[in-house]
C-alpha cells in the first residue's frame, strides 16, 4: 500500500525537509516566514555546515498535510538563495536527536540504579559534578522522551532536546547535486532524486 | 568567504576607478539601463541624493509627494516597458511607505529595483532615528532583498537586484545601503549578473508535457484558454495569436491577462472573474480541456476550487512551479514561460475549428447583453453609469490608450468595457487590490510610454488615497488624463452591503471635497460632468487638452457592477442581476 493511499492528503502527518542553501545571513527568516505565513508550526529546526564548502543544510521537522508539505518546499525552493529542497518521510531516511537529562547528585548517592538505567537505554553519563550529573542519550524523539520520563522520578532539573538531524538513504553526494544543478538549465523541482 | 570579500577578489584583477559607494549605485543604474527614477529624499539616502545632482543629464529623477508615489510610479513604469521600475527611498519611513507598492509588486510579478537609504551601520540595531529593520518588513513581500554596508558590495548587490527582478518570473527587489556605505570610497567596476547557481530562472518546457499537452488539445471537443499576465510578461502575444488561430480555441483574459489579445479577436471571449463576461465564466465548467497559460488561478477568477473545471482535463503553462498544482490540480503541467510553451506546443497542435462551441459563449454574450450591457450603455434616462463613460473613452481612443485603474467598481466597469487593442495597456492592481495605486502608477506608465494616451480610472475614494501625487503630475509635467468616477461612495464595499449585508451602509459614504477646487490648486486643468448631455463635448475637450487634465463625472450613486460571482459561489453560479 502506498503512503499516498494510506493517508488522504489533506491528514496532518510529519515530515523532515532538508534545505540545501548558500551561506548566507537572513535565510533562516526567509524560511521560518514560508510557516508562519501559512500558520504552520516547526517542530524543531537545525543549522549546520556540509561536506561542500559554503553550503548549509537546514533540517527542518514540521507537521503538516501532504498538499500543504508540497506547497511550502515549492516555495522554498524559490528563494534565491536555496540550492535545493527536499521532503522525506519517516521510512526514507535516517534520523537522531540528542537530549541531555540534569539529574540531581542526591538521586545516586540514594541507592539508586540510575547507573543502570542510563547503560540500559543506550545512554551516558556526561559529566558528575558536585551537586548533579548530566545524562546524555541520542535517539529519536520516542526514544529521549522514554528516558524522560524515566528520569523524572529522580527530581530531573533540567532538559533539553536537539533538533533532529537526518540523513537520507540516497547514495549520491551532495557536491554531485550542486553540480547537476549549476550545469543544469532547468528548474530545482527537475533534480528531485536526493 | 563572504560576499564582499569576493567582489574584492574578483575586482583586484579588473580595471577600476576610486569612486564614493553613492556614484557607484548611479553608475550601476545607468550601466543597467535605467534613465528614470521616482524617489524621495531624506537622512539616510542623502549621500546618493548628493551624487545625482551630477548625473542630472544621464538620470532623470521624478520627486514624487509620498513614497507610496514613487514605488507606484516605478510599477507603471515597469508595467508598460517590461523592465525593473527603480525608485529611492529614505529608511524608516521612507522604506515603510514602499512596503505596499512592494507587495503590489510581488502579487502581480512586476520587476522592480527599490534602494532604500539605511543609518549608518555602527548604529544598526541601536534604533537611531529612522531606523527601521526594512530587511526584515520588506522580506515577505520581495523576491530578494539584500543590505549593503560596505561600498565595495554596491555593485554586486545591484547587479543581482536587476538579475533577478527582470528574470524568471519578474518581481520586486529591495537594496538598502547603510549611508557610511555610500560615503566611503572604493575600486568601482560593474559586471551585469548573467547566473546565480541556485536561481534557475527559464525552466524548459518537457517534450513529454508538450506533447502530452497537445494530445488532449487535439482530442478535445470543447477546449478554452485562459490568458493570464504571462503571455504579456513572455512577450508571446503573437504565439498566442498563432496557437488559438491554429487550433480554433476560444479565449479568455483574466484581469492582469487583459490587453494581451486585441479584445475584438474573433476568438476572444471576454473577461474572467468575479465582475468578468458571463459566457466566460459558465462555460470554464462546461469546457472539456482547459488550457491555463500564464495564471495562477487567483480566488477571484475560480470562484469555489471544490466546484471550479472539475469536468475539465487542465493544461498548466507556468513559469513558476510553485504555481503548478496549487490551486487547481493540473492534468499536464508545462513548466516554462508562455512564449517557450506555445513555440513547443504549435507544430504539434492540429489545425481545427471549434464554431458550435464558440457559438455557445456568443449565445452567453447575447443574455448578458439584453440582461446587463444593454441598460449600461445606453441608458434613456436616469444618472450617468460609470460603463456609457468608459465606453465613450474606448470609442474616442479607438482602444489605443494605457489604461490605468484603482480598485473598486470603476475598476472593473473600465476592464468590462474598454476595447483594448495593444499589449501591455491594462494598468491595474490585481492581486492586491491597492487602493491608491492609479495616480501614480499612470505618471510611471506615462514617462514609460510618453507618446501614448495614458489614461487614469479613479473613484472617489481611491483617488484621495494618493491625490498628493497631483503634486509630481504638475511639476514634472506628466500629461496623465485623469477620471474620477464619482458616486460619493466606496462604491465596491457598498454593492457587497447591498447584497450580502442588507443594505446595512457601514461607513461607505463619502463626503468629498471640491475635486475641482483641489485639481485646480495644483495648477491642472479641470472640469465635471454631471447631466449626460455633456458627457461627449467633456470628454473630447478633456482628451484634447494640452497636458494633464482631470475629468469627474459624477455617476449613478448606487450602480452595482453585474455580473458578479459571489464570493464563495462557483464559476457556474454567477449572478447577472
Amino acid at each position: 500500500m502506498s503512503l499516498e493511499s494510506k493517508y488522504p492528503t489533506s491528514t496532518p502527518r510529519e515530515f523532515t525537509l532538508s534545505v540545501l542553501t548558500e551561506d548566507k545571513s537572513g535565510l533562516l527568516n526567509q524560511l521560518t516566514i514560508i510557516f508562519t505565513k501559512r500558520k504552520i508550526n516547526i517542530n524543531s529546526l537545525n543549522v549546520s555546515v556540509t561536506e561542500v564548502k559554503g553550503v548549509s543544510r537546514f533540517t527542518i521537522v514540521t507537521e503538516t498535510s501532504k498538499d500543504m508539505i508540497d506547497n511550502i518546499v515549492k516555495q522554498i525552493r524559490k528563494l534565491i538563495d536555496v540550492l535545493g529542497a527536499f521532503v522525506y518521510e519517516e521510512h526514507q531516511i535516517f534520523y537522531q536527536e540528542i537530549a541531555l537529562y540534569k539529574v540531581p547528585k542526591y538521586a545516586i548517592m540514594e541507592g539508586n540504579s540510575i547507573e543502570e538505567l542510563v547503560s540500559k537505554s543506550g545512554a551516558r553519563i556526561l559529566v558528575v559534578e558536585t551537586d548533579y550529573m548530566i545524562i546524555e542519550k541520542t535517539g529519536n524523539s520516542r526514544e529521549t522522551h522514554d528516558l524522560y520520563q524515566k528520569l523524572e522520578p529522580f527530581g530531573l532539573l533540567e532538559f533539553i532536546r536537539s533538533g533532529r538531524v537526518a540523513i537520507s538513504k540516497s547514495t549520491r553526494k551532495t557536491e554531485a547535486y550542486i553540480k547537476e544543478l549549476e550545469a543544469s538549465n532547468s528548474n530545482k523541482l527537475s533534480i528531485k532524486d536526493f | 568567504m563572504n560576499t564582499s570579500t569576493l567582489v574584492l577578489e574578483k575586482n583586484r584583477s579588473k580595471k577600476t576607478t576610486r569612486i564614493k559607494g553613492s556614484d557607484a549605485v548611479l553608475q550601476c543604474l545607468i550601466a543597467e539601463g535605467v534613465t528614470t527614477i521616482f524617489g524621495y529624499p531624506g537622512g539616510a539616502i542623502m549621500p546618493i541624493y548628493d551624487a545625482l545632482y551630477n548625473y542630472q543629464d544621464k538620470l532623470n529623477h521624478i520627486l514624487t509627494r509620498h513614497e507610496q508615489g514613487a514605488v507606484h510610479a516605478a510599477q507603471g513604469m515597469a508595467r508598460v516597458t517590461g523592465k525593473a521600475g527603480v525608485c529611492f527611498a529614505t529608511s524608516g519611513p521612507g522604506a515603510t511607505n514602499l512596503i505596499t507598492g512592494i507587495a503590489d509588486a510581488q502579487i502581480d510579478s512586476t520587476p522592480l529595483v527599490c534602494i532604500t537609504g539605511q543609518v549608518p551601520s555602527h548604529l544598526l540595531g541601536t534604533d537611531a532615528f529612522q531606523e527601521t529593520d526594512v530587511m526584515g518588513i520588506s522580506m515577505p513581500v520581495t523576491k530578494w532583498n539584500y543590505q549593503v554596508t560596505r561600498a565595495e558590495e554596491i555593485p554586486y548587490a545591484i547587479a543581482r537586484a536587476f538579475y533577478i527582478a527582470n528574470t524568471g518570473r519578474p518581481g520586486p527587489v529591495l537594496i538598502d545601503i547603510t549611508k557610511d556605505a555610500q560615503f566611503a570610497d572604493f575600486d568601482f567596476t560593474y559586471d551585469k549578473c548573467e547566473k546565480i547557481r541556485s536561481y534557475h530562472p527559464y525552466p524548459e518546457a518537457l517534450p513529454a508535457d508538450l506533447e502530452a499537452a497537445a494530445n488532449l488539445i487535439n482530442e478535445a471537443k470543447k477546449p478554452y484558454i485562459l490568458v493570464g499576465q504571462g503571455v504579456q510578461l513572455s512577450g508571446a502575444e503573437n504565439e498566442l495569436m498563432r496557437f488559438a488561430e491554429k487550433t480554433g480555441i476560444p479565449m479568455a483574459a483574466t484581469l492582469m491577462g487583459l490587453s494581451g489579445i486585441t479584445t475584438s479577436h474573433p476568438l476572444y471571449v471576454g473577461y474572467l472573474g468575479m465582475h468578468g463576461n458571463y459566457g466566460p465564466n459558465i462555460k470554464t465548467n462546461e469546457c472539456d480541456v482547459l488550457i491555463a497559460i500564464g495564471m495562477r488561478f487567483d480566488d477571484r477568477v475560480t470562484g469555489d476550487l471544490d466546484r471550479y473545471a472539475k469536468q475539465a482535463k487542465v493544461i498548466h503553462i507556468e513559469i513558476d512551479p510553485s504555481e503548478i498544482d496549487k490551486n487547481v490540480k493540473t492534468t499536464v503541467a508545462i513548466n516554462s514561460d508562455a512564449k517557450q510553451a506555445l513555440l513547443g506546443l504549435l507544430p504539434l497542435v492540429n489545425v481545427s475549428t471549434h464554431k458550435d462551441w464558440i457559438d455557445e459563449f456568443h449565445q452567453c454574450d447575447k443574455i448578458e447583453f439584453d440582461k446587463v450591457i444593454d441598460a449600461e450603455l445606453h441608458p434613456d434616462s436616469g444618472e450617468i453609469k460609470m460603463a456609457e463613460v468608459i465606453n465613450r473613452i474606448s470609442e474616442v481612443t479607438d482602444g489605443e490608450a494605457i489604461v490605468v485603474t484603482d480598485v473598486g467598481q470603476h475598476q472593473m466597469v473600465a476592464n468590462r468595457y474598454y476595447k483594448f487593442r495593444k499589449s501591455l495597456s491594462c494598468i491595474t492592481s490585481g492581486g492586491l487590490g491597492t487602493m491608491g495605486f492609479a495616480l501614480p502608477a499612470a505618471m510611471g506608465a506615462k514617462v514609460g510610454q510618453p507618446e501614448r494616451t495614458v489614461i487614469v480610472v479613479i473613484g472617489d475614494g481611491g483617488f484621495q488615497m494618493t491625490l498628493q501625487e497631483l503634486g509630481t503630475i504638475r511639476q514634472s509635467d506628466l500629461a496623465v488624463k485623469i477620471l474620477i468616477l464619482n458616486n460619493n461612495f466606496l462604491g465596491m464595499v457598498r454593492q457587497w452591503q447591498q447584497l450580502f449585508f442588507e443594505k446595512r451602509y457601514s461607513f461607505t459614504e463619502l463626503d468629498n471635497p471640491d475635486f475641482q477646487m483641489i485639481t485646480k490648486g495644483y495648477g491642472i486643468k479641470a472640469q465635471k460632468v454631471e447631466k449626460r448631455e455633456n458627457l461627449n463635448q467633456a470628454i473630447h475637450d478633456w482628451l484634447h487638452t494640452e497636458g494633464p487634465a482631470l475629468l469627474e463625472v459624477v455617476v449613478e450613486q448606487e450602480g452595482n457592477v453585474f455580473p458578479m460571482v459571489p464570493s464563495g459561489a462557483s464559476v457556474a453560479e454567477i449572478r447577472l442581476n
